[in-house]
């Protein structure tokens, strides 16, 4: 019994399905339509430049310095940049809806959205991926930190939706604009999204790439290959025995 | 036994690599024609300039359509949420002054309105002013993305339709305005020339307009950005078409509506 198990077992390969079609299609939609969002955001953003981080009267980051602008060609492009962000603007919103449509229609949102535990153990995931502790977190598709970070996404693309709304439409949708908090702070609000979404690129893709290459396939083909590895069924063979 | 447990275990890493050859083939063949697709648009020729210009052509149809879609809110009821006086910026910002540069003899000036009928009205601005005023206080917005809060003075568009007898134009689609020089036009929508808070202003600040703000009489249409808030009016028109428009020209949206 024991034999013909180990014959069988040790390349024995399965294919766990992992993400729909809808949830990659959508993922990879929004990737080149949030980058052109962002770069026509600049085009937009350069005709009045206002924005800078400054703690204690120095002035640490200028959004944006010369040379980023000239390295990107972004000067006196407003126009264009506005042409092209109220185009894609309706894919990237359309997009979304049909995520979270989709997400709350197949309840695909219970493995998606943080739960009680998750803020708890986010800490967890944090601490094993820093190598500080080596426990592995408990993980169903996706883990605490990963419910998190893929919920707050979501949030934030609504908010760059209303935010933008708000200024763009700022009397037809003087609500919105109110909600936001005012014309000046929706602005803002718009412009820190969009610095969030480029942290949240740098940190997905470092974590992607850590993941490794089954990871990655399972979001343009769909599945994980799993190694079934027959250890465990001897083990347990074992402490039952011993039991 | 063998012979079995091989064919097995083809048949799964056979159904891996197929899926793995499918979905790979078509995400580079989707990635492909996204690329070749923005590639084209980036690329696609400039319209041909006319009432508008300056835009790539597919560009120009989607801010035009998104116009129609986002035309639908539009209300008098939403009005531009106005200010205490004492909140108005005492140095009004200046951007441009195209078609309004200097000061214009005040004797020299008059309004002219093109009526349906090929009548042209010749308007003073002591006629202008002795219709009732309305006062704004509220924040311009230009498109470059700042905003000012400014206090402005003049006669309601509505007001200056029915004193002159211009319901039969005011239910064409659009209004046209020009400098005395038509170096400067704009062509305003007629549901946002008859917005209850577009005014043919003549004050700033409680003053004359100056020079640089559109010196005798300037249009402000809160409804719309800075762009279209022309400076020195020196002829209304009326039509069924889209009138000249300075900015529309250059790449700007025609709509150009908060």
């Amino acid at each position: 019994m024991l034999i013909s198990l180990d014959e069988i077992v040790p390349d024995m390969k399965t294919i766990k399905e992992k993400h729909s079609l809808a949830m990659r299609w959508t993922h990879w939609v929004n990737f080149p339509i949030l980058t052109i969002m962002i770069w026509s955001g600049m085009l937009i953003y350069w005709a009045n430049d206002e924005y800078s981080i400054t703690l204690f009267g120095h002035k640490f980051v200028r959004f944006f310095p010369d040379w980023y602008y000239n390295l990107l060609h972004i000067p006196s492009r407003l126009a264009e940049g506005m042409a092209f962000h109220f185009l894609f603007m309706w894919f990237f919103t359309l997009n979304g809806i049909f995520y979270i449509l989709y997400t709350l229609i197949s309840g695909e949102w219970r493995q998606l959205v943080p739960n009680r535990h998750s803020f708890k153990e986010a800490w967890l995931v944090l601490l094993h991926d820093l190598h500080i502790r080596k426990t592995v977190p408990p993980q169903k598709k996706y883990n605490a930190a990963q419910r998190i970070a893929y919920t707050a996404i979501i949030i934030m693309g609504i908010g760059s939706v209303i935010t933008g709304l708000a200024i763009y439409k700022p009397v037809q949708f003087y609500y919105l604009t109110w909600l936001c908090g005012g014309y000046h702070f929706a602005r803002i609000i718009h412009f820190a999204l969009t610095l969030g979404y480029v942290f949240f690129f740098l940190i997905h893709v470092v974590q992607v790439v850590l993941a490794g290459w089954n990871n990655f396939r399972s979001v343009v083909s769909g599945f994980e290959v799993i190694d079934e590895q027959p250890k465990p069924v001897i083990e347990t063979a074992h402490e039952n025995e011993k039991a | 036994m063998k012979t079995k447990k091989l064919k097995k275990e083809l048949t799964v890493e056979q159904k891996i690599k197929r899926r793995n050859f499918i979905s790979f083939a078509v995400f580079i063949g989707l990635g492909g024609a996204a690329f070749g697709g923005w590639k084209w648009l980036y690329n696609s020729p400039e319209e041909t300039a006319g009432i508008t210009g300056g835009a790539h052509q597919p560009l120009r149809r989607a801010l035009n359509k998104t116009e129609l879609f986002f035309r639908n809110f539009f209300s008098n009821n939403n009005l531009v949420k106005t200010y205490p006086k004492s909140m108005a910026a005492k140095v009004v910002r200046h951007n441009s002054d195209i078609g309004s540069e200097g000061k214009l003899p005040p004797e020299s000036w008059k309004l002219q309105v093109h009526k349906k009928s090929g009548e042209v009205l010749q308007i003073t601005l002591d006629e202008l002013r002795a219709l009732p005023k309305t006062e704004i206080v509220y924040d311009f917005k230009c498109v470059e993305g700042w905003d000012q809060i400014s206090h402005w003075g003049g006669v309601k568009f509505t007001d200056f339709i029915s004193h002159f007898k211009l319901e039969d134009e005011a239910k064409l689609q659009y209004v046209g305005l020009e400098t005395p020089d038509k170096k400067y036009c704009v062509g305003i929508d007629m549901p946002s020339a008859l917005h209850p808070q577009t005014l043919l202003a003549y004050e700033v600040n409680d003053q004359p307009l100056p020079g640089k703000h559109g010196q005798p009489l300037r249009l402000i249409i809160p409804v719309k950005y800075g762009i279209k808030n022309l400076k020195r009016i020196g002829s209304i028109a009326f039509s069924n078409t889209r009138p000249h428009d300075y900015w529309a020209e250059q790449g700007y949206d025609y709509y150009s509506g908060l």
